[in-house]
């Protein structure tokens, strides 16, 4: 009797490197149309740049430009709004999963709060804070703190009955109730209105940024604009993805790290 | 066969003594548990069996003390408890490992709350590792693990605890049957190793009889006992015994309690079912 004996299938071995080799190729596919596009007069290249002329201007973007401190400025802005929006954010939702009348008379608020155009307070934000970068972090924290205590209260309330339940037959005082199993367990759901918080912040402080022509790179974006210079807008443009990328892998990293266990 | 006594003996380590539990439903007062009267002996595995609706649940909540009692008293050791205390642990039906902690970590909850210190903790939560046969598996998390193995951290982490009663509710009602055979020996083996005074909620007459001591058998809503069953088999015993003459008698002879209890329970369901559909088409 003879025995077959397996190969893994090429697929397989391909598995790992394929997608991230596919999302690249589409990138530089869609580059590349987007260049043929403009070249060939199909796109107006006064509104839309060709690609190469974008990557062509970020040498002087960064030189002349100073696009690096103003990026520091953009990253340090979007971390200080998105430090206190998770201390307030979750302390916010701690308080109204505790107090349940607190719970009942704002839980709808918070949540039409969510989806207020809340960036269109900026002017109310200048008047108190000033043209400085507390008015750009202040209007990042605002809008994004609903889903931080949203999230915060629906991972909170949403603890397996059966978890509260050995807590109570080991007799956890309701300090340790919290720390020992609510709040690990809510944890994940904590994370998603943070990284949902973090999303709204980054919008809104390069928004205000350019809004108020103050700042790092939402700034920068308003002052090439009203130059005209549409391949440094663009450049700028890449710039603030490259913020939002570095701040969403390294909040994926700890995500990954407290909740390695989930 | 006996009859279940009004009142428990002074020598019970656990007594529940003329407990009634009513609730208030929209359908007006729902009486789950009526006159219920027992003792628990030291060292004893007394399981509780009756079929669903008949309050064996809310039997369990009240003894663990997550609920309160509309009148009676339930004690241990003379003493009375409307809380969860220190003497019972209780182990759940429902998958209740923590899934942000490692087995030992898991483990060593009871241990961490008393303070004790690290090393020793995970020296002692070890040792109930290996206690339930989880050797090997000390540092990983309960989603790398089984849903036997998992209860069997839950039962590890009670253990920990040390408590002079052992409380489950259908502990392995969700594993297959084979599963629950082999956690059956393994609970046993335990029991009689640390003389652990059990007391087992059950739907699962196999189960009862393998284990058991005595079983007590409820009646369908309201929960009253019907019989207390002594279990007269040799022990030490594993689920090979499921296969005696013995064991097929008490099998039968439980059934034949509970299968009319079973039938009048189904026979309420349809006609509670009948009642909130607006009768049969």
């Amino acid at each position: 009797m003879t025995m077959a004996t397996a190969t893994p299938p090429r697929r397989v071995r391909l598995s790992g490197a394929l997608p991230a080799l596919t999302g690249l190729g589409t990138l530089v596919a869609f580059f590349v149309i987007l260049e043929i596009l403009i070249r060939s007069g199909g796109l107006n290249r006064f509104i839309v740049p060709p690609p190469s002329e974008i990557i062509a201007s970020f040498p002087r973007i960064i030189v002349e430009e100073q696009v690096l401190s103003r990026f520091v400025m953009t990253l340090t802005e979007c971390l200080t709004a998105g430090v206190m929006l998770t201390v307030f954010g979750v302390a916010g939702g701690v308080l109204m999963h505790r107090f349940k009348l607190l719970q009942q008379a704002c839980e709808t608020w918070v949540a039409a709060l969510a989806s207020a155009p809340v960036v269109l307070c900026y002017p109310l934000f200048l008047v108190i804070y000033g043209r400085n970068a507390w008015t750009i972090i202040m209007m990042g924290f605002v809008s994004a703190l609903p889903p931080v205590i949203l999230k915060t209260l629906e991972g909170i309330s949403g603890t397996r009955k059966v978890l509260v339940n050995v807590g109570r037959s080991f007799n956890l005082t309701p300090t340790q109730q919290f720390w020992k199993i609510l709040f690990p367990a809510a944890l994940p759901t904590i994370f998603v209105g943070i990284r949902l918080g973090l999303i709204f912040a980054l919008i809104n402080v390069v928004g205000v940024e350019f809004l108020i022509n103050f700042g790092g790179l939402g700034q920068l974006i308003n002052e090439l604009a009203e130059r005209y210079d549409l391949a440094g807008t663009y450049a700028a443009i890449c710039f603030v993805v490259l913020v939002s990328v570095m701040f969403f892998m390294v909040l994926e990293k700890a995500e990954r790290w407290l909740t390695r266990a989930e | 066969m006996t009859a279940p006594s009004p009142n428990a003996a002074n020598a019970d380590i656990l007594v529940v003594d003329d407990v009634v539990v009513r609730f208030e439903t929209q359908e007006g007062p729902v009486t789950a548990v009526d006159h219920v009267s027992f003792g628990v002996r030291q060292g004893e595995f007394l399981s509780v069996i009756g079929p669903s609706g008949c309050g064996k649940s809310t039997l369990f909540n009240v003894i663990g003390g997550l609920i309160g009692h509309t009148s009676g008293v339930v004690s241990v050791g003379g003493e009375t408890i409307d809380s969860p205390h220190k003497s019972i642990g209780m182990v759940f039906q429902e998958e209740s490992t923590f899934p942000w902690r490692s087995v030992t970590d898991n483990v060593a909850f009871p241990l961490e709350l008393i303070g004790m210190p690290k090393a020793q903790r995970i020296e002692r939560a070890r040792h109930f590792i290996a206690l339930v046969g989880l050797d090997g598996f000390e540092n990983r998390y309960p989603n790398e693990l089984s849903g036997g193995m998992r209860q069997r951290v839950s039962l590890a982490r009670t253990l920990a605890s040390e408590p002079k009663i052992l409380l489950m509710d259908e502990p392995f009602a969700a594993l297959d049957e084979q599963t629950r055979l082999l956690l059956g020996d393994k609970v046993l083996q335990i029991q009689q190793q640390l003389k652990q005074t059990t007391l087992l909620i059950t739907h699962n007459i196999t189960e009862a009889v393998q284990m058991s001591d005595r079983i007590l058998v409820m009646t369908y809503r309201p929960g009253k006992v019907k019989r207390i069953v002594d279990i007269d088999l040799p022990r030490p015993r594993t689920s090979e015994i499921v296969g005696s003459e013995a064991f097929g008698r008490y099998v039968a002879q439980i059934w034949a309690d509970l299968r009319e209890e079973a039938s009048r329970g189904m026979r309420d369901e349809e006609e509670h079912t009948l009642h909130h559909t607006g009768g049969a088409s």
